[in-house]
């Protein structure tokens, strides 16, 4: 982790979090980054119960609780308002999960992003309604049980892309994060800070209980994601410039699935076809990062 | 200095008058002229705010609570659907002890589409926690601008301030607009103490387990019931400052009246002209204007109608299965008082259908025949 970073601690060790839970990694990581001058904004998510009940806390920045599809709406009447007030240096975070962002939410963070709020949006990613008990989200992606997708009947449609929604509003910065990536993560929120106007930050977020894996592997899952191309790191820059951040291994995409107890009832053939697909988006991806150069 | 201007640009100047630091809309007819006359004076520097043309109500809403919570004076308008679809975040800015202030330009609420005058879309957020002062004039609409945000900012409770769609909106009358200098005075810069501020962290609206949530409810509830005292006292201190102030109720000519009619908006301007006619022929009826609905000034509603032997209230909304929302609220108002007058229900001008002079003739002149109430609602103006 680069020097500075490791000492500067936002997070109190008390929080409400399951074990291993990507979101409160993730949390921890981007607080590294944003430092004290940070106002959070938080919409119902699983950081709504872990940030901790009345009257703790688990942050040491200020932070608002607001509801569910309000992440963005709400960050950008708090930049309005901390600017009127002369204070223009504050970072305004929107934290929120993926229903929040791809689902109840995507119509507050258009709206954001289009007026070019200047605020950082994260989008922890946790591919279902965890907080609600693991029910299938638009960031679900295909093949997966959750407790609305059965498995004899799982979830007949891909993840939606979020980060090709937020490119093609042609905000200044959009990158993608991993838990498994500290020092990737920790840049490229150091860098959106740097950056006025809307930022997305797209971070993948394990989580153990609603993926039925073991607390002890939610790292390695995301680590293996990355290398298995299923979430490459990446960044877009003004909506059309593809960055690539890290090259993957690119090991077999079964390497990443049979870790989680998820993805269980997979047929060979179902996971073939995850494969072809993981390519195709893969090559898609890479074809724009060439584009660029 | 006097100017001829619509309702909803007294809405406009009230909040520059009031030096409003952040305002986020959303258009809807026929609330659109509020906030296209503060973009402009937005534009043009008269009035230095931030203005956030959000992409929704409800983000319209969600952006004044963010702003709000950042500490400073926030305003918005809506009407209709518009508040329909904020409804959720009506209840999250009373929870947080905002002083939010919001125009809501009354009318009516599809399906089917209408875009004209009824009360309907306010009197059902009657349950957010939101203050509401209903309006009878131009003149009226710009002072409440005013008064609404002191009275906001002292009892930390949002306030809507409503007026009615086309016949105060969309109507131009003199306005006397007070000197910036003298409202600076009479509404101080809002600085709490308490507010998003990364040099002194708080977290603001955190899970409340049951052990916590009903003390934070009864809060409300009692800055609610003290808010009616601040109101009055606000409207008496605008009084002495501008010359004009409109009370919590309003009794017109209610002196020995045998029949006091209850009316809301900018229909009380007819009902005056009824009750004076009538009262040229001898007839004893009065009118009370209900200007504060939220908290309902009981007290102050009781003190004047006791000695009538009927009243008729005058229900421009509706609430199916009960009728016309103030006279059922009146009658629950009433309900442990002795030797209170029967309430007689009316309702009329839905949908914007004219309410005319003829309108309450009607309905003062069923209330003298009846010989008591009837069960339900009683619609005057129903096309056959």
């Amino acid at each position: 982790m680069r020097e500075g970073y490791e000492s500067t601690e936002l997070m109190y060790s008390g929080h409400l979090a399951c074990a291993g839970c990507g979101a409160t990694i993730s949390m921890r990581y981007a607080l590294k980054a944003l430092g004290e001058d940070t106002v959070i904004v938080l919409p119902a998510c699983c950081w709504s119960i872990i940030g901790g009940p009345f009257p703790y806390a688990a942050v040491k920045v200020p932070l608002i609780h607001t509801a569910f599809e309000t992440g963005a709406s709400t960050a950008s009447g708090v930049k309005a308002g901390l600017d009127m007030r002369g204070d223009t240096d504050t970072t305004v975070a929107a934290w929120v999960g993926d229903g929040g962002t791809f689902d109840i939410g995507i119509q507050a963070l258009s709206g954001a992003a289009e007026r070019n709020d200047d605020i950082i949006y994260f989008c922890y990613d946790n591919e279902a309604y965890m907080n609600t008990g693991i029910q299938r989200s638009s960031a679900t992606p295909w093949g997966t049980w959750t407790t609305t997708t059965p498995s004899n009947y799982p979830k007949g449609q891909p993840k939606k892309n979020m980060m090709e929604i937020m490119a093609a509003h042609r905000i200044p910065y959009a990158a993608t994060c991993s838990v498994a990536f500290p020092e990737d993560m920790i840049s490229k929120v150091q860098k959106a800070k740097s950056i006025r106007g809307t930022k997305f930050i797209h971070i993948f977020s394990p989580c153990p209980t609603g993926w039925k894996a073991p607390s002890s592997q939610a790292v390695k899952i995301a680590r293996l994601a990355v290398h298995t191309k299923v979430f490459p790191l990446y960044e877009v820059e003004g909506g059309l410039r593809y960055h690539i951040n890290v090259n993957p291994k690119n090991l077999p995409v079964d390497e990443y699935l049979r870790l989680q107890g998820r993805f269980n009832h997979l047929s060979d053939e179902d996971i073939q076809k995850i494969q072809e697909t993981v390519d195709r988006e893969w090559e898609r991806l890479l074809k724009k990062a060439l584009d660029t150069i | 200095m006097k100017k001829i201007m619509v309702g909803n640009h007294a809405v406009s100047w009230g909040v520059m008058l009031a030096r409003a630091e952040v305002i986020s809309a959303y258009p809807i007819t026929p609330q659109t002229t509020i906030v296209e006359e503060l973009s402009v004076l937005c534009a043009d520097g008269r009035l230095k705010a931030r203005f956030i043309p959000v992409e929704s109500e409800h983000s319209a809403m969600a952006c004044c609570i963010g702003s709000s919570a950042a500490g400073v004076r926030t305003f918005t308008a809506t009407s209709s659907q518009g508040l329909a679809l904020m409804h959720e975040m009506l209840h999250w800015a009373t929870g947080a002890r905002l002083p939010i202030v919001m125009a809501n330009v009354n009318r009516s609420l599809g399906s089917p589409f209408n875009i004209w005058g009824e009360q309907s879309d306010s009197l059902a957020q009657r349950d957010t926690g939101w203050l509401q002062i209903y309006c009878e004039s131009n003149q009226e609409v710009l002072d409440t601008v005013v008064q609404s945000f002191k009275i906001a900012e002292q009892v930390l409770l949002p306030v809507m301030l409503v007026l009615d769609a086309f016949i105060l909106s969309h109507t131009a009358e003199a306005v006397d607009i007070p000197d910036q200098k003298l409202a600076d005075e009479f509404l101080p810069p809002f600085r709490p103490d308490l507010r998003l501020n990364a040099k002194d962290p708080h977290i603001f609206g955190c899970l409340a387990p049951p052990e916590y949530l009903m003390e934070f409810r009864y809060k409300i509830q009692q800055a609610m019931l003290q808010s009616k005292e601040v109101c009055h006292r606000v409207d008496e201190e605008f009084g002495q400052a501008f010359g004009r102030k409109y009370g919590l109720v309003e009794p017109y000519r209610c002196e020995g009246a045998d029949l006091i009619l209850i009316t809301a908006g900018s229909v009380t301007s007819t009902a005056r002209v009824a009750v004076d006619a009538l009262r040229e022929k001898g007839r004893k009826v009065g009118l009370v204007k209900l200007r504060l609905f939220r908290p309902f000034p009981k007290e102050e509603l009781v003190e004047i109608v006791r000695e009538a032997d009927k009243i008729a209230v005058l229900d421009r909304n509706l609430s199916a299965g009960i009728g016309g929302i103030f006279a059922h609220e009146i009658r629950a108002a009433f309900c442990n008082e002795k030797d209170l007058p029967p309430i007689y229900s009316y309702i009329a001008g839905l949908g914007g259908r004219d309410t005319t002079l003829q309108t309450l003739n009607e309905i003062i002149y069923q209330t003298y025949e009846r010989r008591k109430p009837e069960q339900q609602s009683v619609w005057v103006g129903l096309r056959s």
